[in-house]
């Protein structure tokens, strides 16, 4: 992909996290882009700095214990990493807009759903009262649901956790952005829920050109959303490419682990596979290749060399030198 | 309640089942069930009606009860007597025509008294406690919120500079306490210079020794509050009151600027848990500033237990005020207090024990009305001692 066609275009970001005696290496030098219209998706176990990655586009890494070790953030060639708060404010919400993993909570208690999403129109944009009324009353139809008008005087109490993240994505589009990120915005959900929220921002997605940067640890939720996919590890990207390439050809041996461990049909009656050994304490990485202690394929190099991007054409690439022709052989 | 609907253009969703209430209507629908707090609320808009009667029937040069009228020819009277009609000239026949609560020593209307100090009560009640809620809401939510934030020496030494500008002028020292407050100024001129400095990445040692850290925010103010509970208040109050002119303004405001601590610390202790909330992260994901993050967001969340520790604070300011006026303290004496009818008849305790048992009751009343109101906001506002009675 051509660099005037990113939108968001994460290169070599690092975010550390420092306490008394160590640095928690969240994010370790991760680079990505997001094309317009594209949805990237963020795969990758609890703790391997997604989340982190995340808020630090939306500029809402705690500062301190954390901390930008490096890297740029370019948001239509824009550095995001050196813009200040109020600068930083004009985009959030305005420009690029977050979804949270929590319905349930990440709606303020005390106030009405129309004085929620009222209140994300006009933090941005000067609309008289009127006016951000049918707005809001337009976005809680755009995501589906019924009776908006009602629904504007709801408290958040009074709506299920289905209702409550559509509410969450309609604010997210109050004011048009042209990223949204989604962290986990179907976990805290039931799966027929789940379903429909995955097609509501696909939908979206479409109607409003907008670029959608997912993130999950469902790889079930990644082969139905995903453009291209990132995979994460340890802080670093251990793969990325088309989602095809990725699901059916993976070169990293994580990749490879990761989806051997999913069920399926053909597996029915066998014991799961599982990736032995755990996720490293971010402060106290193994040197070479984050993954070689747990890695089948691991040689002497692994243990010592950090690994290069490997190219694999098509944008697809993986930070193993160990190469694969089928993912099989070494 | 959300049904597998395949495409939500075409199919809307059913309602909701939720009940369709407010906060409000849950609220009552709580509060009803407990009766005490029902009585405490009940007499708590009455006295706010007496109160506000009290005040406008009292007032101007002729009013229609007139609590400093003396009349020494119906002094002593017992409740419910007649005025003595023969002997009081027109104008001192009191408008009701009964002396519902008797008259003191020097004939004045133990009625009208305690009206013109309901109004007292009630203000420095309300007054008090607003000012040390607002003290408490201001400190608490910055240390609640920005407590992490270190103070630097720059910043310090504003500080003192503002401090000691400030107390200069109102020592009257006009030149010197300008020039200290020009020093203040001239300070947070160079952090701003330091600051635009800052991004060249060049930082000189007077810049990172302008620019060092000391304690947290969050030290300073909640020490602050430690230092100040150490006080006995009531000496803490006496002293002052001592020391100012008498009036009931100066009261209201010693009162609020003693009671302020607890308020603190419980909103302290709320912006502490709402700041980890997640709908505190998403309205900072919308791009809402800090300002309307703590305003808007935050301390309409966190107000339920300052209203609960107001309310009966509200009951301890008038009884510190009827405390102050009963030692003398208090408003200036032709003004009826509680405190000060209190202190007046406790010299006839034993012949007309009516002028110690009114205002006695009274504050009894007022006092414990307001602790079970306050209990019944409690108890409806903390759903963790909802089960318990």
């Amino acid at each position: 992909m051509a660099d005037n066609e990113a939108l968001l275009s994460v290169e070599e970001l690092k975010v550390y996290f420092r306490s008394e005696d160590e640095v928690a290496r969240a994010v370790d030098g991760v680079s990505f882009k997001v094309g317009r219209e594209e949805t990237v998706c963020l795969v990758g176990e609890s703790g391997c700095g997604k989340t982190v990655t995340a808020l630090s586009v939306m500029g809402l890494v705690p500062i301190p214990p954390g901390e930008i070790a490096g890297g740029r953030i370019l948001f239509n060639d824009q550095n995001l990493l050196v813009f200040n708060d109020n600068e930083m404010q004009a985009i959030r919400g305005n420009q690029i807009a977050m979804v949270f993993q929590e319905p349930l909570t990440s709606l303020n208690p005390v106030f009405t759903i129309g004085d929620q999403i009222g209140e994300a129109i006009q933090v941005h944009q000067t609309a008289p009262p009127t006016e951000v009324i049918q707005r809001s009353e337009q976005l809680l139809k755009d995501v589906g649901i019924a009776d908006p008008a009602q629904r504007l005087k709801d408290y958040p109490h009074q709506l299920s956790g289905g209702q409550r993240q559509r509410v969450m994505i309609a604010m997210a589009l109050a004011c048009d952005p042209k990223l949204i990120i989604a962290d986990e915005p179907t976990t805290a959900l039931d799966v027929t829920v789940q379903a429909q929220i995955l097609r509501l921002l696909e939908r979206i997605q479409k109607e409003r050109s907008m670029s959608v940067l997912y993130i999950t640890h469902d790889l079930g939720v990644v082969s139905k959303v995903a453009d291209r996919i990132c995979v994460m590890y340890a802080g670093i990207i251990a793969e990325q490419g088309k989602k095809d390439a990725v699901l059916k050809t993976p070169k990293h041996p994580y990749t490879q682990a990761l989806l051997a461990s999913l069920p399926n049909r053909d597996k029915r009656g066998q014991r799961l596979y599982s990736i032995p050994g755990t996720v490293p304490n971010p402060a106290y990485k193994p040197r070479g290749c984050p993954f070689h202690p747990r890695c089948q394929y691991a040689i002497q190099t692994c243990c010592e060399q950090f690994p290069e991007m490997c190219h694999y054409g098509d944008a697809h690439m993986a930070r193993c030198p160990v190469i694969f022709d089928d993912g099989r052989e070494n | 309640m959300e049904h597998t609907n395949t495409d939500m253009h075409d199919n809307q969703l059913d309602e909701p089942l939720a009940p369709k209430r407010t906060r409000l209507e849950e609220f009552w629908r709580l509060f009803k069930q407990n009766r005490l707090a029902i009585a405490g609320m009940v007499f708590f808009i009455v006295f706010f009606f007496l109160a506000i009667a009290g005040f406008t029937l009292t007032r101007g040069n002729t009013p229609v009860l007139d609590p400093a009228l003396v009349r020494l020819q119906d002094k002593l009277r017992p409740p419910l007597t007649r005025p003595n009609l023969e002997r009081l000239r027109p104008h001192e026949i009191p408008k009701l025509g009964i002396y519902i609560f008797g008259t003191d020593d020097l004939g004045r209307d133990v009625f009208a008294r305690m009206l013109q100090g309901s109004w007292v009560s009630l203000t420095v009640g309300f007054v008090a406690v607003g000012i040390s809620v607002l003290i408490g809401i201001f400190l608490g939510g910055i240390a609640g919120y920005y407590g992490s934030r270190p103070i630097r020496i720059g910043q310090l030494l504003v500080l003192a500079f503002l401090f000691t500008g400030v107390v200069l002028l109102i020592n009257k020292l006009i030149w010197a306490g300008s020039v200290v407050l020009i020093g203040s100024a001239v300070c947070i001129l160079i952090s701003i210079q330091i600051k635009k400095a800052a991004s060249a990445k060049s930082r000189s040692a007077a810049a990172r020794l302008w620019n060092f850290k000391t304690i947290s925010i969050d030290t300073v103010v909640m020490r602050f509050v430690d230092i100040m509970l150490c006080f006995p208040s009531f000496f803490l109050i006496l002293t002052v009151v001592a020391l100012l002119p008498a009036s009931i303004y100066n009261i209201m405001i010693v009162i609020g600027l003693t009671t302020w601590m607890g308020a603190t610390r419980f909103v302290r202790a709320e912006f502490l848990s709402l700041r980890e909330q997640d709908f505190v992260a998403a309205a900072r994901a919308l791009g809402l500033s800090n300002f309307r993050i703590i305003f808007r967001h935050m301390i309409p969340n966190a107000v339920a237990p300052v209203l609960v520790s107001a309310t009966i604070g509200i009951a301890s300011a008038i009884l510190t005020e009827a405390g102050l006026s009963f030692l003398g303290f208090g408003v200036p004496p032709p003004h009826a207090t509680w405190g000060n009818i209190l202190s007046d008849g406790k010299r006839f305790i034993f012949d007309a024990p009516w002028l110690t048992f009114v205002p006695g009751i009274a504050i009894l009343i007022i006092v414990l009305s307001f602790n079970l109101f306050g209990e019944g906001l409690r108890d409806v506002l903390n759903p963790k001692l909802r089960e318990r009675n």
